[in-house]
């Protein structure tokens, strides 16, 4: 993985000094609130409901395991013994005090981590494959083009005051892992006709009010163009994107009113004046990079799949959490192996400093001393020989860290919702855990098989409920908590946005719903082969709704 | 209310006219794209140095043809969270060669000056007057920049290269 060197320090350090003498400032009074905000915000430092949130980037979700027992130090030292990892692929802490921060960034100095730009009007971190470098269907490894965009975007001198936040993923695979089409910018490195690496290049999509799908921009550009046209596209969206309205901001808006061939047309021609700048990479630059991210050191391993089916037939437990908490590896005798952070004891996403400081042993163990953060709120081991997974198990298992959920429906993403977000109109993590309550039989939960369900508290859709196969919105009425729910989202190669069902449930009648639904997708699918989402293309809305709002 | 130009407080020679309904008949004045469009002739024909200020909206396509008149361009930040105008510096600096002064004017904050400075802004209108010292800090913020730009500083990439 990327490691800083020399000038990656001197850059933290300076930012550590300055943020703290911002601190200084803001805590004499000389500096006010309002003038502080948007200073705090560039560090990541949100004020909620009941106390300051900081979010700390995780670039890319890719974490050593000396950063992870970091983060549980300072979850120990400055908040209350947890964090809470993100859809984004970050981590965030939810009681942190302003006279703290300081030193706590200087904690995170230290294992090569910072907040910079996880919040405010800037380019925020760049999400990827949580399986990057690792998965049997990857063409290029996206961390290499991550890792340059991360130090490009870092403190960008023109666009740091764009119209709104900007996010980019990028995915190295077919399929598509890190939702591209969802993001300001989405690149998808694949091969072209002579076997070449470059990107398709996706722009304007995104969730929140009005969630758009992304289209293509450029049907190929060669990696060495990638830095040139990120800025021609960002330059674009600086000078033309809405200011007068936070909620039209977003390039997605400018996109759509442009009209994408007009917008193209504008980019090429902004490109045109700087694409032989020192923007241009050069294949020393790129293989400079790419040298950080070389494998691991595998071992020539028998494939010990058979023996790992055998233990299974032994012991249930293992044999479903095999089937859905590991995929396929590249190299013969690995396996990728999630862990989940979806038990029904803790909300989506979160993980204590106990659980944080037994993750970074098992992966110095197990893991060659990483591990990734996914989009799905989960954590991931991408090595693990196939010979040590069923010790791993039982030791992730006594951790309460290996419910067999993963990509099944109490694999909940949730947003912080009204227990923590000052925008929310409902919660989201009591309908998360009831669900996960709901579900906790293992033999339904396989029968159900492959579905996200995704809750956000309000429509900003941090919980991705538009791309859910089920999404739950949590809306107010009359004081009261409602959710309404969309079926068929997608966030992967086959990018799709919800339809709504119709009116939304109170509180005790979610769990019901969502009951109902699985009831109707069962009775109705071919096999038990057929994903649900695969069932609602084929038989659209109307069975479900019959089923939630009764026949009339 | 004080002047920083290229890291130093400087005299100010311009007056701002852009407000002004008759125009002075002597000294260095800057004016606004309006007044710079209606009053070209007058304006030229003066003996003294003349600015122009674009507004947040006014895209510097719009003097592209006429920059060898001004001895300075002013880029207006009517909220220091308008980020339009570094674009422009950029475009001004890179795309048509504009050597000469480049001001903010408007809210600009203490912590905005190291990005304005490498997008080619050498000229800060700045507000109170316990400032000045603490702008002198913060230009020493940071010592070393990822992104290239064209105002002279060597990025990491190209230090790494040694
Ligand atoms: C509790 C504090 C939070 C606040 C105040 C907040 C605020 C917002 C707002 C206002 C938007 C809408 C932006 C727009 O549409 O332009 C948004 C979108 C989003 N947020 Fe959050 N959020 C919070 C927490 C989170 C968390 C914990 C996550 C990850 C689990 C997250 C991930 C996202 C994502 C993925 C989007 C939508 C994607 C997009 O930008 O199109 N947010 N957030
Ligand atoms: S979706 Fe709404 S309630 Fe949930 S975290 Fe985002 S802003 Fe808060």
């Amino acid at each position: 993985m990327y490691r800083y060197d020399e000038f990656d320090h001197t850059f933290m350090a300076e930012r550590v000094a300055q943020f703290a003498r911002q601190v200084a400032r803001r805590m004499s009074g000389e500096m006010t609130e309002e003038q502080f905000r948007p200073l705090r915000l560039m560090n990541g430092l949100y004020l909620q409901l009941h106390a300051y949130m900081l979010r700390v980037n995780v670039p890319y979700g890719s974490l050593s395991s000396a950063q992870l027992r970091g983060l549980a130090e300072i979850a120990r030292k400055y908040d209350r013994n947890y964090g809470h990892f993100t859809t984004r692929q970050n981590i965030q802490y939810n009681w942190i005090k302003l006279d703290e921060m300081p030193a706590l960034l200087g904690d995170l100095a230290k294992i090569e981590m910072h907040g910079i730009q996880s919040s405010g009007n800037c380019i925020r971190n760049t999400t990827s494959d949580q399986y990057a470098g690792a998965s049997a269907d990857e063409i290029e490894d996206p961390r290499v083009y991550c890792e340059i965009i991360r130090q490009w975007s870092t403190l960008h001198p023109e666009f740091s005051y764009l119209p709104r936040k900007f996010k980019i993923a990028v995915t190295g695979a077919p399929k598509d892992r890190a939702a591209v089409a969802l993001h300001d910018i989405g690149l998808r490195l694949y091969h072209n006709a002579e076997g070449k690496a470059g990107f398709e290049v996706l722009v304007g999509g995104g969730q929140g009010r009005t969630p758009v799908i992304a289209k293509t921009i450029r049907k190929w550009l060669e990696p060495e163009d990638m830095l040139s046209y990120l800025e021609a596209i960002l330059r674009v969206y600086n000078l033309w994107g809405r200011r007068d309205n936070k909620y039209k901001a977003r390039i997605k808006i400018l996109v759509n009113a442009t009209g994408i061939d007009e917008f193209r047309n504008q980019v090429d021609s902004e490109w045109d004046k700087i694409k032989d700048t020192k923007l241009q990479l050069d294949a020393q630059e790129i293989e400079r990079i790419r040298a950080y991210f070389a494998s691991p050191a595998y071992e020539t391993l028998p494939d010990y799949s058979a023996e790992l089916i055998a233990h299974g037939e032994q012991n249930t437990a293992f044999k479903e959490w095999l089937k859905s908490n590991t995929a396929a590896h590249k190299i013969t005798g690995y396996l990728i192996v999630n862990l989940s952070l979806k038990s029904p004891k803790q909300p989506p996403g979160d993980i204590t400093s106990e659980q944080m400081l037994a993750t970074a042993d098992l992966a110095d163990h197990y893991n060659f001393g990483e591990l990734r953060v996914n989009h799905r709120q989960n954590l991931t081991f991408t090595d693990v020989r196939q010979i040590d997974v069923y010790e791993l198990w039982q030791k992730l298992a006594a951790l309460d860290l290996a419910t067999p959920n993963i990509g099944k429906v109490s694999d909940i993403i949730a947003c912080p919702g009204l227990d923590y977000c000052a925008l929310a109109n409902a919660r989201s993590i009591p309908i998360a855990e009831r669900i996960q309550q709901r579900f906790e039989d293992i033999d339904r939960l396989h029968d159900v098989g492959e579905l996200s369900l995704n809750i956000s508290g309000c429509m900003n859709a941090c919980g991705h409920h538009h791309v859910g196969n089920i999404g739950i919105l949590g809306v107010e009425k009359k004081g009261q908590e409602y959710y309404q729910f969309t079926l068929g989202g997608s966030s992967t190669e086959d990018a799709a946005l919800g339809d709504r069902t119709g009116p939304g449930f109170s509180t005790d009648e979610v769990v019901n719903a969502v009951d109902r639904i699985l009831n109707t997708y069962i009775e109705q699918r071919d096999d038990i082969e057929e994903t649900f989402l695969e069932t609602y293309r084929r038989v659209g809305m109307a069975p479900f709704k019959e089923a939630l709002y009764g026949a009339n | 209310m004080a002047l920083i130009k290229d890291g130093v407080e400087a005299k100010d020679s311009f007056v701002n006219a852009c407000h002004l309904d008759t125009l002075p008949a002597s000294g260095d004045i800057i004016v606004s794209l309006d007044q710079w469009n209606d009053h070209r002739d007058a304006l030229l024909a003066r003996d003294a140095q003349l600015g122009v200020t674009l507004k947040s909206d006014q895209h510097p396509d719009s003097i592209a043809d006429d920059l060898q008149h001004f001895a300075l361009v002013a880029l207006e930040f009517p909220a220091f969270t308008d980020g339009r105008a570094y674009s422009y510096a950029r475009i001004l600096r890179d795309q048509y060669s504009f050597a000469k002064e480049l001001r903010a004017v408007g809210d600009v904050l203490l912590e905005q000056l190291l990005y304005m400075n490498r997008v080619g802004i050498n000229a800060f209108d700045i507000v109170g007057d316990n400032d000045l010292e603490q702008w002198k800090v913060a230009a020493a913020d940071y010592t070393v920049w990822y992104q290239p730009t064209n105002d002279g500083r060597t990025s990491i990439r190209d230090l790494r290269r040694g």
